[in-house]
């Protein structure tokens, strides 16, 4: 994992995002510092998944920038210096996961790409299946050539979109121990849940958005627990 | 040179997933046939009338198995979310065209190698001696129906009405490489063969004008 540096991980300055006259995203600024695992929290259509994507450069705001520790300037059309797993795998079920894997890391150009695919599929504990085409998998295996995928160049910030929808209790458990791992490596994550788990316990910071604006914020005094439990709040 | 280096890692992902399931390839030499087949029906081989409007009718039939082979190029990325995957790990999404639109004049180019005869047989033209002229007309003519349809495909891939969508738009951009791509066939399949490097060079410049817009704006095309 790259080592940390001083100064904020990810820096959201005065974001907007408009969907014609609809705003997904409202004057959201943030600062999230290096290490920090935060926690996106909120109803659905917050602005958590806008937020994300916006962080990975996938869509475009409307107003404001995202920039990274280490970039000069906010360049949108430049990729994002990130590992992104979102609800979709992101990966093709007509590939092996060993097929997929070096084919996202030959993209990324990825040294010594066979021995960092081999290393990742074991550390996944999907080696034995690396041949088998992704669509055979299940849902927990896939979600792991997922999150092997986004790893492969190993970024400095993860992006999780609800890493954990569609996954049973085993899987969830596994998520979470390769999240702490993460965590505990200095990696900065920032992530969508809905609700409480095993993986939002992970969270050093946590953030509720309501109708695209930061409702509240740990950071700035609210309780994280309260957050993190909004979601279960009927 | 990433720009090249991740067109061509894409480009064997397309041969890839293409050879293993031999989707595409297998319905649109299968339409071809039909089509040629169908209008060979239709008129008298033998007749003179048969050697001016078949090069017409081929390229009719190859626009259409385009337009049907091109619906998915994009579409496919959609399943999983593989584009944003894409996105996330080349330097320049001209990468992404470059290797789709490769890969799609191949397949296209390989259906029309493979109707050739059969099209020579049915409509009792011969084309031994000027099948390489043919292939340069079929490689430019594919081209430039894979260089638009590329990038109409990926427009047409994020809106509704996505299979209406795609032929609407592509067929009328299109009617300048169906004259250009027709007319150079004709001269060639003519009793007294002609290369025609008027309508070559005009195959030539649409390419080019159309992969420079593509590469110039194609970005704004993936975005969501």
């Amino acid at each position: 994992m790259s080592a940390p540096i001083d100064g904020p991980g990810i820096r959201f300055d005065k974001i907007d995002k408009r969907y014609g006259g609809l705003y997904a995203l409202r004057r959201v600024s943030l600062e999230i510092a290096n290490g920090e695992c935060v926690v996106l929290a909120g109803r659905n259509g917050s602005g958590k998944t806008t937020l994300l994507r916006i962080a990975a450069r996938l869509v475009r705001p409307t107003s404001g920038t995202v920039t990274f520790s280490g970039e000069v300037g906010s360049d949108a059309s430049r990729p994002a210096p990130v590992g992104f797993v979102a609800h979709a795998t992101m990966v093709y079920d007509e590939l092996s996961a060993e097929e997929n894997l070096l084919l996202f890391g030959r993209l990324l150009a990825v040294r010594s790409i066979a021995a960092r695919v081999a290393e990742m599929l074991s550390g996944l504990g999907i080696y034995e299946r690396r041949g088998s085409l992704v669509r055979t998998f299940s849902r927990g295996m896939r979600q792991r050539v997922a999150i092997a995928r986004a790893l492969l160049h190993q970024p400095s910030v993860l992006l999780l979109d609800e890493p954990a929808t569609g996954l049973d209790s085993v899987s969830v458990a596994w998520l979470a121990r390769t999240l702490k791992q993460l965590r505990d490596s200095g990696c900065t994550m920032l992530m969508s849940l809905h609700g409480e788990s095993e993986i939002s316990a992970l969270a050093t910071r946590a953030i509720r958005l309501d109708a695209g604006a930061i409702a509240a914020d740990s950071a700035a005094g609210a309780s994280l627990r309260s957050i993190l439990s909004f979601n279960a709040t009927p | 040179m990433s720009l090249i280096s991740n067109a061509t890692v894409l480009f064997g992902k397309e041969l890839r997933t293409e050879f293993r399931s031999r989707e595409l390839l297998t319905t649109t030499v299968v339409f071809v046939l039909m089509v040629v087949v169908l209008f060979s029906f239709t008129f008298d081989p033998s007749s003179t009338e048969s050697r001016r409007f078949a090069p017409g009718l081929l390229w009719l039939a190859f626009l259409f198995a385009a337009s049907l082979m091109l619906q998915p190029c994009f579409l496919r990325e959609q399943t999983n979310d593989t584009l944003s995957a894409l996105r996330l790990s080349v330097s320049d999404p001209f990468a992404i065209f470059l290797a789709k639109l490769a890969a799609n004049t191949l397949f296209l180019l390989i259906t029309e190698l493979l109707m050739l005869p059969v099209f020579s047989i049915l409509f009792n033209i011969p084309v031994g001696s000027v099948v390489g002229s043919l292939v340069l007309v079929f490689f430019l003519g594919s081209l430039g129906i894979s260089v638009t349809g590329t990038a109409l495909s990926a427009i047409s891939a994020q809106a509704r009405m996505r299979e209406l969508l795609l032929p609407i738009l592509l067929l009328p951009l299109l009617t300048p490489v169906l004259i250009a791509s027709t007319e150079a066939t004709a001269a060639l399949l003519d009793p007294a063969p002609a290369f025609r490097r008027d309508w070559i060079g005009f195959l030539a410049v649409f390419d080019i004008v159309f992969l420079t817009a593509l590469w110039l704006f194609g970005e704004y095309l993936l975005e969501e």
